[in-house]
């Protein structure tokens, strides 16, 4: 353990790299499985069976899917421009996956005496004995939330389309009015927390009670954001297939295609993961079994929620979205805030 | 401070070469047979009328704005949120100060039909 | 090491300020102002700043941009095509000359290095940086936070009168 680059002991380095190994290859595969849990749930809960054919009870789906997908042909539309057309979907994919670095997802856990914390961006500092990550954690989320919105308006722009120019005008709109929303639905967590860093927002937790029973308003109010923000049903108008044919990915084909839509289901985990760090207590749970499968108990709970969800309201109008987000969504934070404030500091 | 910020490099990195190969594996898989009707944009089967370039509704550049706005109010409120405990009942009021003169720009935006999708 | 990774950052935030500016395409030249902001952000987060950093992504790259980028596509700027003509040749390159010029003299001179601050990287890790920014902003700076809201006040009037043909 003497070994040392960087000041920090080698078990740091193959910590860090398992651990984000892991964690990358849990988004890939809970992003893959969702597509199918997805068209499984809702066709059960539509009393249709789903994908059936592939493997037992269509388990392997996700699989030909992705292979199809590699072998379509690539189609990059004359009129387009090229570099923003093929550089769009890299732009949407890579903050989607990258937003897991900040998210603790257990207790630390102990190695051959090196203690090792569950979360990506985070490691165990001797000196002070506290677990130290990023001071901004959920601004970090925040910032890249804000980028996400460039695959989407790079898309609809360089495709050349009229369809895809409305569905990346109309989506990067909406998901610009409710980033805003949701970014001040959760200052009132911070008030309970004093901190963004997730690790201290989680610890706060453990100690009182979750901040969906302290915040019920900001809670409700920052999950259905989120799922505005990532243009999920009932929000999911840039796809709206009955009037923009397939919105920005109207021109996107094969693999291009894929990553957009890999994006939002990597999204989805991660606003869910989110969700359950600022809320739902984060790892904590009963004891009896450990902090990493509650995590991934509750975000796979939230992730079903957003499927019921789709499978039981319909679309908004797009005239009722924007009213939703500015008119109701906007004030009702700004009020959580201030009342929060007032009966905080009496 | 290293300790913390690598691992997010790692997994940019990791991110980014993930989604260049998609990129480059499938281009290179994907048989190729193009041609001009397959290449011009689509338009439900129909000729392409007149240029997807067109001027939008100036409704999207005043949400843009109005967001950017509202935007830098939050970012505010960050620090403030972060400290408000240790600040107490003088806090809440400078924030409710701030918070006030926004509202009213927001209520001006509101009476003049500016958040109106018609 | 934090030098090597300086200079990547630095060439990285130089080369793509200058695509800025040379970049036919006015999307490719927003893009490329994006990655500058990022690697401002990185250089940031390098000198303990890490809620300028965040602050930098979210406002300039994430909703500044998302406007300049939405301008460009309304005034459905095409290609540059041609060359500039040889006056903006001849006055951009004498700005540019003069300005840096300017800033040899100064550094020259080095009259721009008053005291160093009470505040180092111990007590940034110890504090954290929102707090202590949090801290300066809410008591020292009062005044001049209470006027930034009549300032955004005023832009948010602005705004609408921009782009409401009646008022």
């Amino acid at each position: 353990m003497g070994y040392e680059i960087l000041g920090l002991p080698m078990a740091y380095y193959i910590a860090m790299v398992l651990k984000v190994l892991v964690v990358f290859v849990f988004v890939l595969l809970t992003v893959a499985y969702s597509t199918y849990a997805e068209r499984k749930i809702i066709g059960h809960m539509q009393v249709r069976l789903g994908p059936m054919r592939t493997g037992w009870h269509g388990l392997l789906q996700p699989i030909a899917d992705g292979v199809k997908l590699f072998f379509k042909e690539e189609i990059i539309p004359s009129k387009a421009d090229k570099f923003a057309f093929l550089i769009a979907p890299l732009i949407a994919l890579v903050p989607a996956f990258i937003g897991f670095a900040v998210i603790p997802f257990g207790e630390t856990i102990e190695v051959g005496g090196y203690k090792i914390p569950l979360q990506i961006a985070a490691y165990y500092d001797t000196a002070s004995g506290q677990v130290v990550d990023l001071n901004v954690g959920v601004l970090y989320i925040l910032a890249l939330a804000s980028i996400g919105v460039y695959g989407i308006v790079l898309a609809g722009w360089s495709s050349n389309s009229k369809y895809s120019l409305l569905g990346g005008l109309r989506s990067s709109a909406q998901m610009i009015s409710y980033e805003l929303a949701a970014g001040l639905a959760i200052i009132s967590v911070f008030m309970l927390s004093e901190s963004l860093s997730l690790q201290k927002i989680v610890a706060d937790q453990a100690n009182g009670a979750w901040y969906a029973f302290k915040q019920p308003l900001a809670f409700i109010l920052f999950f259905i954001c989120s799922i505005a923000e990532i243009n999920r049903t009932p929000f999911d108008l840039p796809e709206a297939e009955t009037e923009l044919v397939s919105g920005f990915c109207t021109e996107y084909s094969s693999m291009k295609y894929a990553m957009f839509f890999m994006a939002e289901y990597a999204n989805m985990v991660t606003v869910c993961a989110v969700t359950t760090t600022l809320f739902l207590g984060g790892w904590h749970g009963p004891g009896f079994l450990p902090g990493w499968f509650w995590f991934v108990a509750k975000v796979y709970f939230l992730i079903f929620t957003c499927m019921w969800i789709r499978a039981t309201y319909p679309r908004y109008r797009y005239d009722q979205l924007m009213r939703l987000g500015w008119k109701v969504f906007l004030p009702l934070t700004l009020i959580n805030i201030v009342v929060t404030g007032i009966i905080v500091s009496l | 401070m290293l300790g913390a910020y690598l691992p997010i490099l790692v997994l940019v990195a990791i991110a980014v070469i993930f989604g260049l190969c998609s990129l480059v594996f499938s281009s290179l898989i994907g048989q190729k047979k193009p041609s001009v009707v397959k290449l011009a944009p689509y338009e439900c089967g129909c000729e392409p009328v007149g240029s997807a370039r067109e001027r939008f509704s100036v409704k999207f550049y005043i949400i843009a704005m109005l967001f950017i706005l509202f935007d830098i109010e939050a970012v505010f409120l960050y620090p403030w949120s972060v400290l408000f405990k240790r600040l107490g009942m003088f806090g809440v009021m400078e924030m409710g100060v701030f918070i006030v003169i926004l509202f009213v720009g927001y209520i001006y935006v509101w009476k003049k039909g500016a958040l109106e999708w018609e | 090491m934090e030098t090597f990774f300086f200079m990547i950052v630095a060439a990285v935030a130089v080369l793509a300020s200058i695509l800025v500016i040379t970049c036919k395409n006015p999307i490719n030249s927003a893009l490329s102002l994006i990655l500058t902001f990022f690697c401002l952000a990185t250089l940031y987060v390098t000198l303990d700043a890490p809620f300028m950093a965040a602050i930098q992504v979210l406002v300039y790259a994430g909703a500044i941009m998302v406007l300049i980028v939405f301008v460009i596509m309304l005034l459905n700027v095409r290609t540059e095509s041609g060359r500039r003509s040889s006056h903006s040749v001849l006055f951009g390159s004498l700005i540019g000359l003069f300005t840096l010029f300017q800033l040899f003299y100064l550094f020259n001179r080095s009259s721009l290095t008053g005291q160093k601050g009470t505040i180092d990287s111990a007590l940034i890790n110890k504090v954290g940086h929102t707090e202590l920014i949090g801290k300066a902003l809410y008591t020292d700076f009062l005044l001049p936070f209470e006027v930034t809201s009549i300032l955004l006040l005023v832009a948010i009037i602005g705004a609408v009168v921009l782009t409401k043909k009646k008022i």
